[in-house]
This record gives structure tokens, sequence and C-alpha cells, in this order.
């Protein structure tokens, strides 16, 4: 081997798939600004007014606070509750999807098509349409929480149940425990921390959610968001706001605390 | 001789660890029971069974001629534009998150309080109520999928650097540390040894990301930025319940293809 050999980097080998995937990319990107009509030029012509909304709810209002704190409890309230129903219901489909449990391939091929089915479906699209069930107001957000917080829990869980050591499982068996025996003593002392766990996770993510349910008339305070901003009085606005980032990140915060001391 | 056990040795106490269970236990059922109060749970519409079973028999009668007709207000194209709003939008903020994720990612060789600092801007952009971002930028480009692609974009970027500073503070310093013991450059670690490691993080976490951002253009459109929340809005205002099954089918559909095809590329990846 020459020094010149030594000096240069190895070769890398080409690969025409990545090649391909390139194209994919670029091509993606042209076609969906093309689709989306999305300019910059336009968005630095009109910066103006964007930034001018921003400054405006930099200044918030303080005296608009007061008013505020009702539907901000309000908004804890419907993710409390929305956590606590979708978990449970989460908790019981859960042990009937996991296969170590339930050995019926049908049943729970059936079970997991519908939990899919129902993950799919985002917070505010499930908001819009239990407002247009039950009406403007709290309960439609605490059911589109409740739904939503399922979705998450459900998919988390049942997979934490099928991961198990299934020794207990087997000795519970041998001695001739029956179903709930089992699923009481060898699954759940597993699979107790890992459920309380993500329901807090989810709690997380339905105080966020929460928050802007009652733009579309589910109750909290995302109502006041929307007639602020209807009004354009972007300094109240930037009040809500704030008030929205101050408990988001508090409880963020508390809730991964507490999930880390849970998994220690 | 008899040498079974008839009982189980009692469990050792721990009295703190309980003391402390059985409070966590009590503040737990203190805020469900809170929750509770002050909730108007009479406020449901009678007519709300009804309006369920409207809505379940439209799901299964949906609405086939808005499946196509080729005006542009029809559901596929909506669906495609919704699609391209989420990757347009991931795009963007995959752009702007990697400098945000070298900026808060832990490592040793940074002071404590700039990655600090980073993490809390991140939490706060994270915070930020999408559909206020989306109304902002629908003032600054008119209403229309531009406003969703920007809010989106924007949004992103608090989820997406987050995981991709993780996916940094993961990074083995081994091969850095090699690069630079056979007399490579700052440029040369960076192309050579950080790139390569992180990039089946960085494509992984902005795959995932994209499958959020599918979700979350579908109800942008709520609000006025495009996307196939708009019609849905509008065919539940009417009542019309054969089109708001049509459009949930396609939008569930949608979404079921595009986690199937991003878990299937995430899979190879990792």
């Amino acid at each position: 081997m020459t020094d010149d050999s030594l000096t240069q980097l190895p070769k890398k080998r080409f690969k025409i798939i990545n090649l391909i995937w390139l194209i994919v990319l670029i091509a993606g990107l042209f076609i969906s600004i093309n689709v989306t009509n999305t300019h910059i030029s336009v968005l630095l012509e009109n910066f103006s007014q964007f930034s001018d909304i921003f400054v405006q709810m930099a200044n918030p209002d303080w005296s608009y606070f007061p008013t505020v704190i009702p539907l901000l409890l309000e908004t804890i309230k419907m993710a409390v509750l929305g956590t606590i129903i979708g978990s449970a219901l989460a908790f019981v489909y859960s042990l009937l999807i996991a296969r170590n449990i339930i050995k019926n391939k049908l049943v729970t091929g059936v079970l997991r098509f519908i939990m899919n089915i129902i993950r799919t479906i985002p917070d505010l699209l499930l908001g819009a349409i239990f407002v247009a069930i039950v009406g403007i107001g709290p309960v439609a957000g605490i059911l589109a929480l409740s739904v939503f917080t399922f979705g998450v829990v459900v998919k988390l869980f049942y997979e934490a149940i099928e991961t198990i050591d299934p020794g207990p499982i087997e000795a519970m068996t041998a001695v001739g425990a029956n179903k709930l025996q089992i699923i009481c003593f060898a699954i759940l002392p597993q699979v107790m921390t890992y459920f309380i766990s993500y329901s807090l996770y989810a709690f997380e993510i339905n105080v966020r959610a929460s928050t802007v349910l009652g733009y579309i008339g589910a109750g909290g305070i995302g109502l006041y968001l929307q007639q602020t901003l209807q009004v354009f009085d972007y300094a109240k606005t930037g009040t809500i706001i704030l008030v929205i980032i101050v408990v988001v990140v508090l409880i963020d915060y508390i809730s991964s605390k507490s999930r880390e001391a849970l998994m220690k | 001789m008899d040498t079974t056990m008839k009982e189980l040795p009692s469990k050792p106490i721990n009295k703190k660890a309980r003391l402390i269970h059985w409070l966590i236990a009590l503040v737990t059922v203190a805020i469900v029971v809170w929750s509770c109060t002050g909730i108007n749970f009479g406020g449901i519409k009678a007519t709300a069974g009804q309006i369920a079973g409207a809505i379940f028999s439209g799901i299964f009668h949906p609405d086939w001629s808005y499946v196509y007709n080729g005006s542009g207000e029809d559901l596929i194209s909506q669906l495609w534009q919704t699609l391209c709003i989420a990757f347009l939008g991931t795009f963007i903020s995959a752009i702007i998150s990697l400098p945000f994720a070298f900026g808060a990612a832990h490592t040793k060789h940074k002071k404590w309080y700039t990655s600090r600092i980073g993490k809390i801007v991140l939490a706060i952009i994270r915070s930020f109520p999408e559909i206020v971002l989306a109304l902002m930028f629908i003032k600054a480009v008119g209403p229309g999928s531009a406003a969703g692609v920007l809010a989106l974009g924007f949004h992103s970027v608090g989820m997406l650097a987050k995981l991709f500073s993780e996916a940094i503070e993961n990074l083995e310093d081994g091969p850095n540390d090699a690069i630079r013991a056979v007399g490579g450059s700052k440029i040369h670690v960076i192309m050579f040894s950080i790139l390569p490691n992180l990039m089946p993080a960085l494509i992984s976490n902005t795959l995932y990301r994209f499958d959020v951002s599918v979700r979350s253009a579908s109800i942008l459109g709520l609000v006025g930025a495009g996307g196939i929340g708009y019609p849905l809005i509008i065919a539940l205002q009417y009542r019309q319940w054969n089109r708001v099954g049509v459009i949930l089918l396609g939008i569930i559909a949608m979404v079921v293809v595009i986690d199937w095809i991003s878990g299937m590329i995430r899979k190879k990846l990792v």
C-alpha cells in the first residue's frame, strides 16, 4: 500500500436505494409546496403582521387574569376526569387483548382492530364529534378526552402486559388458579407501576389537549381563547396563553418527576 | 415428618412506604372528587343518542359520491392536501429542530445552563397551542393550507428538537475520540462520527413526528388552516351524517396507512 492511499478516506459504497429515497424526498417537497401553495416570500412580506400579533400577546392584560381562573380549573377537572375514565376503560380492555391472557386469536384480533381504529382519531376531531352529539359544554370535552386517553393507554399497557415474565403465570396455572386469580396475583403486581405511569403520561397529554378543546365548544379555557381571538384582543389572548403554558409546564414537570420516582 | 408450610410467612411491613402509599391514594381520590364537583353533567342534549346513532349509521352508509368528483373539493384531494401539509410542516420543523437540538442537548462539553435554557424554550414551544399559532399565521398569509404548514412547522419544533436532543445525548463519545486521536478536525468529527451515528435516530424521530403531524394536519382545518378538518366541521354543522361518515373513514384510512408505512421504515432503520 502506498502512502497516498493511506491519506485517502475509504470509499463509501454507493447504494441505489439511498438515491431513490432522496428523489422521493425532493419530489415530495416540490409537490407539497405546490399543493399547499406555501411560499416563504408571502410570510416574509407579511411578517410584520405576524410579529405585531406576537408583540401584543407579549404584553398580556393582567386584569383579565381573575376571569380566566374558573375556566382554567374546569380545564384541569376535565383532564382529570377524562384520564380516570379513559384509563379505567383501557385497564379492562388491555387485559382482554393481551395474547398471554386471552389465548383466542380471533377475539384479540377483532378487539385490537377496534382499538387501532379508535386510536387514529385525533383529539380535537373527537371533541368536534362529541360537541355535535352531546352539545356544547365540558361533558363533550370529558368524553373526547376519555376516548383519547383510552387509545393512548391501551396501546402502551397491553404491550407492557405482553412483555411480563411468564414464570408467575405458569406457577399459578400449575397450582390450579383460575383466570381472575392469575390476573390478580401473577400479572397485576408486575404491571401496576406501568399502568400508573402510562396514566400519568396520558394526563400530561390531556392537560395540553383540554386547553384547546374549548375552542370548538367542548369546555374549558379554550372558550376564552376563541372569544378573545374573535375580537382580535391579543393582549387577553396573551394572558390566556401564558397561563396555559405555565400550567402545562408545571403539570408536565410534576407528572414526569413522579413517573421517574415510580419507575425507579 | 410434616415439613410443608401450611401458611405463608407474613410479609415484612414497611410502615413508611405504606403511609406514603395511603397518602398518595388519598390525594388522588380527593383530586378526582374535586374534579367531579362543579361540572354540569345535566347539560347533555336530549337528542344525544339519536345523533350518535346517526353518525354511526353514517359511517356504515358513507356518502360515496363525495370520495372523488374531480372538483378539487372532494375527499381524495382534501386528504392529499392534508398529507402535503403534514409533509412540508415536518420537513420545515426537522430543519429548524437541528440547531435547537444541539443547543438543548445536555453533553459534557457544555455549561449546564445552555442546555437547561434550551429545554425550557422547547417546553414553551410545545405548550403554545397549535391552533392559536395557526390563527396567527392565517393573519399573516391568509386562510389556507400555507398557514397550516407554517403552524405545524413551528409547533413541531418543540417535540422534534426534544427527541433529537435526546438522541444526541445518547451518542457515545468513543467514535469522536477516535477521530480526534488520529488528528481529525471538528468538521471531521461531525462528518464521520456524529452524523452517521445520529442519522438513523433523526430519520426515525422525524418519521414518528410525521405520523403525529398527519393527525394534527387533519384538525387544523377546524380553524381554516387547510386540509380535511374544514369539510368535516361543515358537514357536522349541516348535519350531513353520511358525509361525516365518509370523511371519518377517509381520515382513519389515511392515518392507518401512514402509520403502517412509517412503522415499516422505522423498523428497518433501527
